[in-house]
């Protein structure tokens, strides 16, 4: 959605989320192009009365301006990964042979640890996790997924 | 003209045609008390606890339709306010309340007098907003108005800090605001609208279910002439009553928790129901999975977020009361004129035998003053005219159920959050906005003592609210669900060492009367009314015995209800159920 950039905001939208009781999987924010508005993109979980009513509600916000629930049509999600790994002697070799099919880059490397950089849909980064069994996982941070529509379909003002 | 921040704040109330600010002043709003003691155009009316300033403007608010308006300072002022404005969001009630803050430098530092205004308010305002430059200050403020009372309206906190208010800027109230995320609808869709009256003229059971939605929305009118002309059984919620005229043939009388046998029965078997300024509450709907089973519903409100919320919904109307009603009205015609013709005879034959249950009656014979006989009496004397505020508790559904309503904006009572406390505050904003026309407070000895203060604030101003203290010496409703839920475990509800109220009104330079007999209840009432200039506090000792009936099982199914005991209906309810 397309929220007003003002000092709140973002609390009033998680705030909702909360007092009604609905779950946040994730949540992004970042400023557009135009100063005055921010990007936000939540992902939630509900049945389609409960995404009808979390839509409903967050219309109702004075700070949304625009929203659009990607799920109903074609669209494209990415989250970013920064990994970091415990890769020593053989292990080496197998993390990165793991980035490299993963199209993953490694970008901070010491005797014992690779950080990896991994962007992709929330599934692939889970794909990666798993496929990592028996390395040992130091640290793992994911930024949220951000989604944008296929085609020429766009949330703008 | 170059103004300071507290200057412009007086004079946007001003330019925005505000009579009156309830408030009480404070350290972080003392520039802006000095910007008001050098005008006289706005007056600000001195409360004596901030939660009594948010309740005279709710009642404002509530019997004019324009939105009340309310100064407190940062800190306490704003904590002791929250209930008043939670009280007016439940109840969707236009509100602006100002609140001092301290210097924007301080914000965060848990300064003296410092909350999080703008945070613990979030969740029970429409909107709000902390300003920190002055030069926006004219703008939020009319944005502020804006969001208050259009579409659904609300409360709107604007949090200002200190020095915003010492600062200067060039002044120039804005004519007219636009804002890009919130632009509310106020046609229906035609469409929908069409279809709607198609569903209301093939139905052989309809019901029309009203409610807060009709009052705010100044549709009585239009409503009133939509059922006449089709005919149909209307029924109010707690929040519309006097939406339709009480004593009409066609009203089935309040619906609800506390609400008709047969307003109940008739939306639990209905089939086709027009649902109109509602939401659907639980005092309404009972359990929901039990609500309403064979209903297609049309359902007509301003806020798209209330349609389908608690139940689905066959045809939603996304618009204002009015012009929508307006819209059926003409449609409704067209059709008749073409020869359609409802026939509903046999709904309204089940309708009269559910009404013969007389669910409201009670002991007309009893040597105790009954509580409902109280207000019935008040009915006589105000020729049901008067604008009547009340608390919460057994008083106010007595009040609500035995008071007649015909006009929208005489019932003032918090429905939605149930604050007690409410009562003589919201009297006291209902008397400024109707300076020459009877207000009568219905309260509970309970409820009164919670906003008991403000008797200061009634004298000051010379308002000549009377005050019905129905006196049961419990906490009535919190009894009643005792004895039927918890075995008669009183827990805390006897009210014990209560002042003598007579006095206690006196003390504050009113008059008192206590009423011991139903024979002295005409004759106090009347001398009570007579007293044009004066408040008058009357005392009624009424029956502790007294419970409101019917009551809606809880957890039941709303066509399950408690009925009053009485052998008659005992054995026509035998009848019925068969």
């Amino acid at each position: 959605m397309l929220v007003e950039n003002e000092a709140g905001a973002l609390s009033r939208i998680a705030g909702l989320f909360s007092a009604r009781g609905y779950n946040i999987e994730s949540l992004t924010v970042a400023p557009t192009e135009d100063e005055s508005l921010s990007r936000m993109t939540i992902v939630t979980r509900g049945s389609n009365a409960i995404i009808e009513q979390i839509t409903k509600q967050l219309n109702k916000l004075i700070d949304v301006v625009r929203l659009v629930d990607l799920t109903e049509g074609r669209h494209i999600e990415r989250e970013l990964m920064l990994i970091k790994v415990i890769a020593e002697r053989e292990e080496r070799e197998e993390v990165k042979r793991l980035a490299d099919i993963f199209r993953g880059r490694i970008i901070d490397v010491t005797n014992s640890t690779y950080t990896i950089e991994l962007t992709g849909p929330g599934g692939k980064l889970d794909a990666f996790i798993e496929a990592l069994q028996g390395v040992e996982v130091v640290e793992a941070v994911r930024s949220g997924v951000s989604g944008i529509s296929r085609g020429d379909r766009a949330l703008r003002q | 003209m170059i103004l300071t921040g507290a200057e412009i704040v007086v004079q946007s109330l001003k330019d925005e045609g505000v009579e009156f600010v309830f408030g009480y002043p404070g350290g972080a709003a003392l520039h802006i008390y000095d910007a008001f003691y050098k005008q006289e155009d706005v007056q600000h009316i001195l409360v004596r606890h901030e939660q009594g300033a948010t309740h005279a403007a709710d009642g404002y608010a509530r019997a004019t339709g324009k939105p009340g308006v309310v100064l407190v300072t940062s800190g306490p002022g704003v904590t002791n306010a929250v209930t008043g404005i939670a009280t007016a969001h439940m109840d969707s009630i236009p509100m602006v309340v100002l609140t001092g803050q301290v210097p924007t430098a301080l914000i965060g530092d848990d300064a003296f007098q410092e909350v999080d205004t703008v945070g613990i308010t979030r969740p029970c305002v429409k909107h709000n907003f902390l300003v920190s430059r002055v030069e926006d200050l004219a703008q939020v403020i009319k944005k502020a108005f804006f969001i208050a009372s259009t579409g659904r309206p609300g409360p709107v906190v604007v949090d200002i800090p200190k020095d915003v208010t010492a600062h200067s800027a060039e002044y120039e109230y804005p004519t007219s605001v636009e804002m890009r995320s919130y632009a509310p609808v106020s046609r229906g869709h035609p469409k929908q609208i069409s279809r709607a009256v198609d569903l209301l003229l093939g139905a052989d059971k309809p019901i029309i279910y009203t409610g807060g939605g009709i009052i705010q929305g100044g549709a009585a009118d239009e409503l009133t002439e939509l059922v006449r002309e089709l005919e149909f059984p209307c029924t109010n919620t707690l929040m519309g009553l006097g939406g339709f005229p009480y004593n009409d043939p066609l009203f089935l009388g309040m619906l609800g928790m506390h609400g008709t046998y047969e307003s109940n029965m008739a939306m639990y078997d209905c089939d086709v129901m027009l649902a109109v300024g509602v939401r659907f509450d639980d005092r309404v709907t009972g359990d929901l999975t039990k609500f309403s089973p064979n209903s297609t519903i049309i359902h007509v409100d301003v806020d798209p977020s209330s349609i389908g919320k608690n139940v689905s919904v066959e045809v939603p109307i996304v618009g204002e009361a009015a012009p929508v009603l307006r819209e059926m009205l003409s449609i409704v015609k067209a059709r008749k004129a073409d020869g359609v013709v409802p026939d509903i005879g046999q709904w309204w034959d089940r309708i009269e035998e559910w009404r013969a249950f007389k669910s409201f009656e009670y002991d007309r014979d009893s040597a105790k003053i009954k509580p409902q006989y109280v207000i019935e009496t008040l009915h006589k004397i105000t020729n049901g005219n008067a604008f009547v505020t009340s608390d919460v508790g057994q008083h106010q559904m007595w009040a609500a159920q035995h008071y007649g309503f015909s006009a929208s904006r005489r019932w003032i009572n918090s429905g939605g959050l149930g604050t007690m406390g409410f009562g003589l505050p919201a009297a006291m904003g209902v008397q400024l906005a109707h300076p020459d026309k009877q207000v009568a407070c219905i309260t509970g000895e309970a409820s009164i003592m919670m906003c008991i203060q403000e008797l200061s604030t009634c004298k000051q101003y010379d308002l000549p609210v009377k005050v019905i203290n129905l006196n049961n010496r419990y906490m009535g409703m919190v009894r009643q669900w005792q004895e039927f839920f918890y075995d008669g475990r009183y827990s805390h509800s006897y009210m014990d060492a209560l002042p003598d109220f007579v006095a206690l009104a006196e003390s504050f330079g009113h008059v008192g009367i206590r009423i011991e007999s139903p024979a002295d209840v005409k004759g106090a009432l009347e001398e009570a009314f007579a007293q044009k200039n004066r408040l008058v506090f009357m005392d009624f000792i009424t029956d502790q015995s007294e419970n409101v009936y019917p009551m809606i099982a809880a957890g039941g199914g709303h066509n399950e209800m408690h009925l009053k005991p009485s052998e008659a209906d005992d054995a026509l309810l035998e009848r019925e159920l068969a």
